[in-house]
């Protein structure tokens, strides 16, 4: 079969096979490309979709980018319980099986310091959300609907964004003790970017999203972390995800330095707060 | 507080780390998606179609 071939990790050699029932992108099975002390996993797709110009116009396109993001997740998933996959960006692809070997035969020495830091590694993902909602206060019936004063309608109304503002507050100087924490028990730490709320359907605002790299063992030690850092705030919500293949720690060491280990976004008053 | 676990992988959580994570190769051999494009994404596929009842500013009519 021709076509490109698409790349979803290097790994080392390991002795399990996949599974047989496994598909890649575009229902192609992972096969491996072997090549010195590393192994390539890659799979088939047709250029007509992941040359250059078609992959950027596909990548507009969300159903598109979400079936290829499920399979590229799926195969190192599998790979996960088999090995440590040293996992690549989304649409990373190649000519031939032997743009894959000249790829790791550059790279051979930073892939092999790479896999043997995330050796026995996972990511946790961990998010902190205000689940406030202050754009439905009027959705509530008001307590003395007809005679308010314009001193009482003013000193409400300060007393509701003093309440928000005491809110965010609170939830930054939360999140990053929170961050502190984990960030402390964890071996590494990187700070995503705050979620929008229309992608990922939270009615709340993303404080903190963050990812951890823990040895596997001491992953409920870190679960048990984030569950003692409580706040009595009912509208703080975190949200746990994982574990996860190391993504967010597999980058160039140079790039991951300029977000890892700082504060959550906007956290800098909250930081203040604690000091 | 509230403290979730969640079980299914939500599509953002996977987008923030297949398309800001994972290693990035460069080099003649590849066809890479640069970060540039990643920006892109980013602000016209994703924001404008999860929730398709709210028009995109970025949409154009079919």
């Amino acid at each position: 079969m021709t076509g490109l071939r698409y790349v979803y990790a290097v790994c080392r050699p390991f002795g399990t096979p996949l599974q047989a029932q496994l598909t890649g992108v575009g229902g192609d099975p992972p096969r491996l490309v072997p090549h010195r002390d590393l192994v390539a996993v890659v799979s088939h797709v047709p250029e007509a979709d992941f040359a250059e110009e078609s992959l950027r116009a596909h990548l507009e396109d969300l159903d598109w980018l979400t079936a290829v993001a499920r399979a590229h997740q799926g195969v190192i998933d599998a790979l996960t319980t088999v090995t440590t996959p040293l996992p690549l960006r989304l649409g990373t692809v190649f000519r031939d099986d032997s743009g894959v070997r000249s790829m790791i035969e550059a790279r051979e020495e930073n892939f092999l310091r790479r896999l043997d830091r995330l050796e026995g590694r996972v990511e946790w993902g961990v998010k902190v959300f205000l689940e406030s909602a202050p754009e439905r206060a009027p959705e509530q019936p008001a307590p003395q609907p007809a005679a308010m004063s314009g001193r009482d309608y003013l000193r409400r109304r300060r007393e509701q964004t003093r309440s928000r503002e005491d809110q965010w507050q609170r939830a930054e100087t939360f999140a990053t003790r929170l961050h502190r924490t984990l960030a402390g028990f964890a071996e590494d730490s990187r700070l995503h970017a705050p979620q929008n709320p229309t992608l990922s359907g939270h009615r709340g605002r993303n404080v903190l999203n963050a990812a951890y790299l823990v040895p596997r063992g001491q992953s409920e030690t870190f679960v048990e972390q984030v569950e003692r850092t409580k706040d009595d705030s009912p509208e703080l919500r975190v949200e746990l995800t994982g574990p996860w293949a190391a993504y967010s720690f597999a980058g160039e060491e140079e790039a991951g330095e300029k977000t890892a280990g700082g504060e959550p976004a906007g956290g800098r008053t909250a930081e203040e707060g604690i000091a | 507080m509230t403290v979730v676990e969640r079980r299914e992988i939500a599509l953002v959580d996977l987008l923030d780390r297949l398309l800001a994570g994972g290693v990035v190769i460069t080099g003649d051999l590849t066809l890479r998606i640069a970060d540039v494009d990643l920006v892109r994404i980013d602000l016209n596929a994703l924001i404008s179609s999860v929730n398709r009842n709210v028009p995109s500013p970025f949409e154009e009519s079919p």
